[in-house]
């Protein structure tokens, strides 16, 4: 970050830039626009996932993956893709892709992707890709938006991930499968907070999220 | 074989036990964003009842018949689901609008605007994924389909009608706007979840 950008006004535009505003392009989902919490996209399996945090790990590494491929693919196409139909192209991309992390995930962590259940699928449905094809990849070259992809999709991971530390270290006493509250505190009296395991933990977790995020960048809604 | 007191208990466990919005988390961005006034919640819940009823048998249709590998193929075709359901329900959205528009000019009026955005709602897919999983039959998936939709609708008028209240409370800053309504559909699932112990 503290690295000034070294060529200011390069000859001609490099292929692959990295200077401070390609950058930005990075950092800016991270938290100042993050797509979950400013944005308020894609908060469907933002929840359903964050039980534990292993499942919230696998779902983030999936939707950083086809955010980042689809915003390439749908950005090459950008020129070919016929205005009228281009709703339809995005979601065949987007779902195409959706189909093969599927299908890996069936194939390298079957037991995983059976928890997940449905919620693979409804990435095809999540806002944050419709939403990134639509507003970046449809008018920026590839590169770029690759980046915005990957911006886009870690921002959303931070969150996802962030909810489900709280939920399974209140909800279970433990963080990926390790046991964390020791066995004293319960013999003293601790129990799990049975809540969090629910989906109401989920809704009321994000809200407080969104509180301290909020609070921290100053940023406020009409009523 | 296809028992009426079954068929009322998988409706009330869709609205009301296990609603896919409260306890599953689907059709949320909409729910947010279409949760402000009475009357535009009215219209998309409607919307996405009339919707669900559609596409949940026709999705069931196409995976009975083409998907799977007793259907008229003979090949299993499970692994496209995703993409034969999701064109499925934009053709279907595409289609209604239409059909509204040409014979119902009213209704077309009063959904209008909120068809397209149902295409992109999770609840719509979800349904139809969750109907693949379950392995729901015929008669099962259009209570199925029809009965989360009456959920759904429910959830997304009560939190406009609570939100319209919210007005005149004072909310501290960063919480006005998305964080308030997260806490308040928070309490919502928990009271849903009361619902549990209902056994007909």
């Amino acid at each position: 970050m503290s690295s000034p950008a070294t060529e200011m006004a390069p000859e001609k535009a490099p292929l692959f830039p990295f200077d401070k505003k390609t950058r930005r392009i990075v950092t800016d989902p991270l938290s100042d626009n993050n797509p979950v919490t400013v944005q308020v996209l894609g908060i469907c399996s933002a929840l359903a996932v964050t039980v534990r945090v292993d499942k919230a790990l696998v779902m983030a590494a999936a939707v950083i993956a086809v955010v980042s491929l689809s915003n390439v693919v749908i950005s090459l196409l950008r020129n070919k893709i016929p205005p009228s139909i281009r709703i339809i192209v995005q979601l065949s991309v987007i779902a195409s892709l959706v189909i093969v992390v599927d299908q890996f995930l069936k194939a390298y962590m079957y037991g995983l992707s059976k928890e997940l259940s449905v919620f693979i699928g409804l990435i095809i449905t999540n806002c944050i890709l419709m939403g990134r094809a639509e507003a970046f990849a449809m008018a920026n070259p590839p590169w770029q938006s690759l980046l915005d992809g990957l911006g886009n999709g870690l921002g959303y991971g931070a969150v996802l991930v962030a909810i489900a530390i709280g939920r399974e270290l209140l909800g279970s006493g433990s963080l990926l499968g390790f046991q964390l509250v020791p066995e004293a505190a319960y013999a003293a009296g601790y129990v799990n907070m049975g809540l969090m395991v629910l989906p109401p933990g989920a809704f009321i977790l994000l809200g407080l999220l969104i509180w301290a995020q909020r609070s921290w960048t100053g940023y406020t809604e009409e009523a | 074989m296809i028992d009426p007191i079954a068929l009322a208990s998988l409706a009330v466990k869709s609205i009301f036990v296990e609603n896919i919005l409260l306890a599953y988390f689907l059709g949320m961005c909409s729910f947010l964003a279409c949760s402000k006034k009475v009357e535009t919640a009215t219209g998309l819940g409607v919307a996405v009842v009339f919707v669900l009823a559609v596409t949940a048998p026709l999705n069931w249709a196409l995976n009975e018949f083409l998907l799977k590998d007793t259907g008229l193929l003979g090949v299993d075709l499970q692994f496209l689901s995703f993409i034969v359901f999701i064109a499925t329900i934009a053709a279907t959205v595409q289609l209604v609008e239409m059909v509204l528009d040409r014979f119902s000019p009213a209704l077309y009026n009063a959904l209008g605007i909120f068809l397209p955005l149902i295409a992109v709602n999770c609840s719509i897919l979800g349904t139809s994924l969750f109907m693949q999983e379950r392995e729901y039959g015929f008669v099962e998936t259009c209570v199925f389909g029809a009965s989360s939709g009456v959920g759904w609708a429910l959830a997304i008028i009560s939190m406009a009608a609570i939100r319209y209240k919210l007005r005149y409370s004072n909310v501290p800053e960063g919480l006005r706007g998305l964080g308030i309504t997260m806490l308040v559909t928070g309490l919502m699932s928990v009271a849903f979840m009361a619902f549990a112990g209902i056994k007909l």
